[in-house]
């Protein structure tokens, strides 16, 4: 759905999403580089497990949020991808102490 | 009569549309009353969207015993409320009422905790219901998840929580539904008796109805006088704190912590005197969220996602006003703390006693002449 535009001096980084190897470019957010990827949903809503995927952008809808290294239910459209990133996809509601 | 005129006459005009006035709008349509309810804008500091959303009795009415009987009574309509809801507007208000704690983290506060019970049952006429004071061990039947300074608290099986942001959009959903006319955008200026009916000015219109209810919170204070009534206000500003959604793990509403239906945990609540709900005292923040890991260490694991400050709807001495004008029949002032709670007894039990241009016996101890004593006194 979304096309890049042309930049040949980008720094490549790879990064896991649910295990799978994904390129990105240095810089861009989690949620650009998902959508770059096509990686379509990113998560299960927390309320009705409706599939959902990143969309404002900007660090207030939530509806980018993903398990960066571990950590659940970050925004991705406010945290810079990085070389060697686990990013799970959110499957529902966290568990506490999860 | 133009159409145009006609179209501006209703039996009760409202001013307010905020969970109060809502709640009243809603009772009076039940009962037959055509109602305008005259509301601010978006820009309206509204206490009805950033309240804590407890249906809460235990110790309520220390220093009125009539409060405390008014709120059971509230808190033992709730069911209805949300059934009737459900049914009318399909909006489940997730009403919750598996009764609730105030936790104590050393033994001095719950001592205090206990002398507060104390004088609360020691008064005379006061309801009677069950509040117990529980040691640790006891609270971790409920409360599995209490962390170790957590020496004990109260429990007391009234108390419960609600969705309150759906409770204010299922309130409007369903007055919209009886035909009530809703009108944002128009603060009310003026209001004037001509002939037999209220002339209340709001924004750009005058309305006509034979009845005014003045259920605006804060700003009733200024309001009251319009009419021959008065309502002393003493707004206080509180911060809640909202982390990230999780499964639910919290089977018992907390008066400071509290699982919604969604998931979300709120952390809350302070009290500090003003009027201005701009910026956040990150101070009180800290001391919310490392109470709250003090209650429950697990909730340190949490994310925050988000934290506010708003205002507290809070009469004088803290207990409700209700009050029909001597020199302006028709015309009441309903205000109060609590608008969450008291939405039962609100839509199902005032509401109708205004519909009948009556504020019956059960009420009369929230008349503002309390206030006319203590001044004498």
């Amino acid at each position: 759905m979304f096309k890049r535009l042309p930049d040949a001096d980008a720094k490549r980084v790879v990064f896991k999403v649910d295990g799978r190897e994904i390129e990105a470019y240095a810089g861009d957010s989690i949620a650009a580089a998902l959508l770059a990827a096509g990686i379509s949903p990113t998560h299960l809503s927390t309320v009705s497990q409706s599939p959902r995927a990143p969309y404002c952008m900007m660090g207030v809808c939530f509806e980018c949020i993903v398990t960066v290294d571990g950590v659940a239910n970050r925004q991705g459209c406010l945290v810079p991808v990085r070389d060697g990133m686990q990013i799970d996809t959110i499957k529902g509601r966290r568990e506490i102490g999860a | 009569m133009s159409n145009a005129l006609r179209s501006d006459d209703f039996d009760v005009a409202v001013v307010g549309g905020g969970l109060v006035g809502a709640a009243i709008a809603y009772g009076l349509g039940r009962v037959g009353s055509r109602v305008v309810v005259l509301d601010e804008g978006d820009m309206a500091i509204r206490a009805s969207r950033a309240n804590f959303a407890l249906v809460w009795v235990q110790s309520k009415g220390l220093g009125m015993p009539e409060y405390a009987g008014w709120t059971v009574a509230s808190a033992k309509k709730w069911p209805t409320l949300a059934d009737e809801l459900k049914r009318e507007v399909k909006l489940d208000v997730h009403l919750q009422q598996p009764g609730g704690f105030h936790i104590a983290l050393s033994e001095e506060e719950l001592e205090r905790r206990a002398n507060t019970l104390k004088r609360f049952h020691n008064q005379a006429g006061v309801a009677q219901y069950p509040t117990e004071i529980l040691r640790r061990d006891q609270v971790m039947k409920y409360l599995p998840e209490i962390g170790p300074d957590v020496v004990g608290g109260s429990y007391c099986p009234l108390d419960g929580h609600v969705n309150s942001l759906k409770l204010f959009r299922a309130l409007h959903a369903a007055i919209a539904g009886q035909g009530a006319t809703y009108l944002p955008g128009h603060a009310v200026s003026a209001i004037d008796r001509g002939g037999r009916a209220f002339r209340v000015r709001a924004g750009s219109r005058t309305v006509t109805a034979g009845k005014v209810v003045l259920a605006a919170g804060n700003a009733n204070r200024h309001l009251a006088p319009m009419v021959g009534l008065k309502a002393p206000m003493k707004p206080e500003r509180g911060q809640i704190v909202v982390t990230e959604r999780v499964k639910p793990f919290l089977k018992y509403p907390v008066v400071t912590i509290r699982q919604t239906d969604e998931g979300t945990v709120m952390l809350g609540d302070s009290k500090e005197e003003g009027t201005d709900p701009a910026g956040l005292n990150l101070e009180i923040s800290s001391v919310i969220a490392s109470r709250a890991v003090r209650t429950f260490p697990l909730l340190g694991k949490l994310n925050v996602v988000r934290s506010w400050r708003g205002i507290r709807v809070m009469p004088a001495d803290g207990f409700p006003i209700y009050e029909q004008s001597e020199t302006h029949p028709g015309a009441f002032v309903v205000t109060c703390h609590s608008g969450v709670t008291l939405a039962a007894g609100h839509a199902l039990t005032l509401a109708p006693m205004i519909h009948a241009g009556r504020l019956a016996e059960e009420v009369s101890a929230f008349s503002a002449r309390r206030f006319d004593v203590q001044e004498v006194a």
